[in-house]
């Protein structure tokens, strides 16, 4: 019974986020004729509308396709999942992450504030990190979670900065209108820190060469968030900002190199890292981050052709790299092993699997009739239609697919084909919900890929238009006649089955060729090395433990601190009369300054104690010449009091002699902190001094002493009447005093008695 | 005799500064009792003094008759030395709890909650598998 009870509780969150999905699509799908017409909606509410910070949401193509791409796939994730996990301990908690994650992931692409967006793109940070780390037992998880959180977290921050120095040059917090408004952010001063700061957010997230070793490593999640959050639709959350920010931004020539650098470099080194990897998941993983740097590279464009062909590509590389993760992760829970040279043969025992693997397969290797064939050839028109430097996109565009076509072969042959292997478990076909994704996405590349008008017309060009700025539509079709993009996908082929051939030759000369490079792996560790290292260093030096340290730090920082500020506001106020004063006024000055000296210098603590009475009831005798008897009567009792109380406690502490005294030169630095402080603090009392005095408090309590509080003695009304408040609060202080005295005193009697 | 104080409360304080920094818990209680003296006489003299004239209203009036001590201040200060004190016994008895536990008022012995020796947490080991 209590098996079954922990079973439904796993289904409920399950199915949950299957139907939560599945309305998300319908939903989605209801808006497509409204946005596909060119309308845009919107909804907004007030969240803090004195700093123009609202909760606000529009729906254009850009966000639509993004939105259907997150729900649409997060339906077969589900189901997927679903299996996947069965007999999990915490599947409850899985899917509550996911659904997390899927709110959160829509909020981003459908935000229309700044901050909204701001928000919802951290919370794909934290969901992404919970997912990464489900496996909190492993070490490992531990590890790369921290790290995608912490190296996207930073990007996030940097993005906060360029967002709100993008909203004060474009004049509004609001995307739409920074979009449509000729804004001119790219003649703004601040241009070029909003670019750094904004590109810095898009790459660590999208996991751009040199930030993109948090993303092979996030692998550790669980298959299903692999193939769901970092393949197909929260590392393009980067890649959705780039596409949002594109009308406002692009078009300088920094923008330009620095996205076509970037992207072209990210693709192209992923796609020969990817050949080295014999784990299959790790290969599809780099594959993801040479897509993410191809997206990079063609919104680098200002061409509608090449932005085209980006979003073309986005839809491809969502349908065929969540298919071949759910394939991945297939054979992982049927055969125990992702190492491509221990699988094959495994046709036979899941025949549907390595049908969706091939179709799949076939879409990333860009052959006819997929849909991946369409963006192959969009791809290598665009490049031919950059302005910056067609050949650099356009060869790296070649290399990286070239490479794309042999791994997708691995993929789909090598473990399906081949001489049978012996696994630790027996493989089976797997259940419905896991091979019914991979065989549904595929599908959906072939049909897109025969009838691409639909496709075209609905999603991608509204999307590439919201992105263009500018209203152009591209008819899809499939075959396009023999024109150079057909000749380039052939050299491609060719390549790439080349690259098949010799794929295991390639890997083992990789290996031996990229092994001692520094990593961005090695160089994460580094970092966050020094920076605890550093930690560890300021800790030392600030807080290594000693009272006296602490204390030093204290006085010294408030020392410079007070001192600083005089020096810096010309505070400094030289009295220029020395003080008229009476003789036995003198004296009593004098007589506390060496009260003062005496618990300093004195090694009997009687001597100290005599020498803070002379201090007090000097002090005392201050305050009754200068008109505050009631005061003087106070410090008087106190004194008395602190008598009584001092030496009932020393009778119980050592001597100062049997307390060890530090060797006087050591104290010489404390001596000279002692006498910078105290004359920053007499600068400080008179430049309080120099300053006129404010008397409009004490003008009203001389007047409204008697009238308001029936008493003659001003300082006991306002005492007791005035500022009742206060001395009810003082009164509490003294309260609470006692009873802590007290309870420490009481709580050693009763340890003493149990012990 | 404002300048004057202003002087003395920079000497109380330097005194104080120099006594709290003492590996002695008796000496910074005794830096704490002229600290806060050094307070108080700080708020006196930033209320500017008046020579023998207490904040006080005869009978049958309803202000006082001529310039009397800035009554302000003194409440604040009869406020501070009260709550001073509070602040005084309580360290004091603190202080002697900590001798009764530790058996030492040398503030440098006093490392029960950061001990010299402690034991760094190991940072995390690389649980890194994947090459580039």
């Amino acid at each position: 019974m209590a098996e079954r009870g922990g079973e439904s509780r796993g289904q409920v969150p399950g199915w949950a986020f299957v139907l939560l999905s599945l309305a998300g699509v319908v939903f989605a799908l209801t808006l497509v004729p409204r946005v596909a017409s060119g309308e845009v909606l919107r909804v907004a509410i007030p969240w803090l509308p004195s700093f123009g910070v609202q909760f606000s949401f529009f729906v254009d193509g850009l966000s639509l396709l993004f939105a259907l791409l997150i729900t649409g796939i997060g339906v077969f994730i589900g189901l997927y999942a679903r299996a996947y996990m069965h007999g999990h301990a915490q599947t409850g908690a899985f899917f509550c992450y996911l659904i997390f994650f899927q709110a959160s992931m829509l909020g981003l692409v459908l935000a229309d504030n700044i901050i909204t967006l701001f928000v919802f793109w951290e919370l794909t940070t934290v969901s992404s990190f919970l997912l990464i780390g489900f496996d909190h037992a492993s070490e490992k998880a531990r590890r790369n979670a921290w790290q995608a959180l912490l190296v996207t977290g930073a990007g996030g921050l940097a993005l906060l900065a360029g967002l709100l120095l993008l909203a004060q040059a474009g004049g509004s917090m609001e995307l739409s209108e920074l979009m449509t408004a000729e804004s001119g952010v790219q003649e703004h001063p601040l241009y070029l820190g909003i670019l750094v700061l904004i590109l810095l957010g898009a790459f660590t997230k999208s996991a751009q060469v040199p930030f993109h070793f948090w993303l092979p490593n996030a692998m550790a999640a669980p298959t299903p968030v692999s193939a769901y959050l970092h393949s197909a639709t929260m590392v393009k959350a980067g890649i959705y900002l780039l596409a949002r920010v594109h009308p406002s931004l692009s078009g300088t020539p920094e923008w330009i190199w620095t996205l076509t650098i970037f992207g072209a470099v990210t693709a192209v080194w992923a796609s020969i890292v990817a050949m080295r990897q014999t784990d299959l998941k790790l290969a599809l993983a780099y594959t993801t981050v040479m897509a993410l740097g191809t997206l990079t590279m063609f919104l680098g464009s200002e061409a509608h052709i090449a932005i085209t062909a980006a979003m073309t590509f986005l839809v491809v590389h969502c349908l065929y790299k969540s298919a071949l993760f759910m394939v991945i992760g297939i054979i992982d829970h049927e055969t125990g092993t992702r190492e491509v040279d221990r699988l094959g043969g495994l046709f036979r025992a899941m025949p549907i699997t390595a049908v969706a693997a091939a179709a799949a397969a076939f879409s990333m290797a860009g052959f006819p009739p997929f849909l991946g064939f369409i963006g192959k050839e969009l791809k290598y028109e665009g490049a031919l239609a950059v302005a910056s430097e067609p050949l650099l996109v356009a060869g790296a565009a070649i290399a990286a697919n070239a490479l794309m076509v042999g791994l997708a072969a691995v993929v789909a042959i090598r473990p399906f084909y081949g001489a049978p292997r012996t696994y630790d478990r027996t493989p089976h076909r797997p259940p419905f919900g896991m091979w019914i994704g991979p065989v549904f996405m595929a599908l959906l590349g072939l049909t897109f890929g025969v009838g691409p008008e639909y496709v075209g017309n609905l999603l991608i060009n509204p999307a590439a238009n919201a992105v263009a700025g500018i209203q152009k539509d591209v008819k899809f079709a499939l075959w396009h006649g023999v024109n150079i993009p057909l000749m380039m996908s052939i050299l491609t082929v060719a390549l790439g089955v080349a690259v098949f051939i010799f794929s295991d030759t390639l890997r083992r000369w990789l290996a031996s060729a990229l092994g001692h490079l520094l990593t961005g792996d090695e160089a994460y560790d580094g970092v966050k090395g020094a920076i605890l290292k550093l930690a560890d260093v300021q800790t030392a030096i600030l807080q290594n433990g000693s009272l006296r340290r602490y204390l030093f730090v204290v006085f010294a920082v408030t020392a410079a601190g007070v001192g600083g500020t005089l020096i810096a506001e010309g505070g400094m106020a030289w009295p220029a009369l020395w003080p008229d004063v009476p003789i036995y006024e003198w004296a009593i000055v004098v007589l506390i300054a060496a009260g003062a000296v005496v618990p300093m210098a004195a090694r009997s603590r009687l001597a100290g104690i005599c020498g803070l009475g002379t201090v007090g009831s000097g002090v005392a005798l201050i305050f009754l010449i200068y008109g505050a008897p009631d005061v003087a009567k106070t410090q008087l009792l106190v004194e008395v009091l602190f008598v009584v109380m001092i030496s009932v406690v020393f009778l119980k502490l050592p001597r100062f002699a049997e307390t060890t005294h530090p060797p006087k030169r050591g104290r010489l630095g404390d001596l000279t902190l002692a006498a910078i402080s105290g004359g920053v603090m007499t600068l400080m009392t008179l430049a309080v001094l120099d300053t006129p005095l404010n008397d409009h408090l004490t003008k009203y309590f001389e007047a409204n002493s008697v009238p308001g509080g029936q008493g003659g003695n001003i300082v006991n009304v306002i005492l007791v009447d005035f500022r009742a408040l206060d001395t009810f609060g003082e009164i509490v202080v003294v309260a609470v005093a006692a009873l802590g005295a007290f309870g420490l005193i009481k709580l050693r009697s009763t340890r003493a008695g149990g012990s | 005799m404002e300048v004057l104080l202003a002087v003395l409360v920079g000497w109380l304080f330097g005194a104080a500064v120099y006594l709290m920094l003492s590996r002695s818990l008796v000496r910074y209680l005794f830096g704490l009792v002229l600290i806060s003296n050094a307070a108080n006489l700080a708020i006196f003299a930033s209320g500017r003094l008046t020579r023998g004239a207490p904040a006080l209203v005869p009978d049958g009036l309803t202000a006082p008759a001529e310039v009397v001590a800035n009554a302000l201040p003194q409440a604040l200060i009869l406020t501070a030395i009260v709550i001073g004190f509070g602040l005084l016994a309580f360290a004091f008895v603190l202080a002697y709890r900590a001798h009764d536990e530790l058996g030492t008022v040398d503030t440098d012995a006093m490392r029960v909650a950061e001990p010299i020796a402690e034991e760094k947490p190991v940072p995390a080991a690389s649980g890194r598998e994947t090459a580039v």
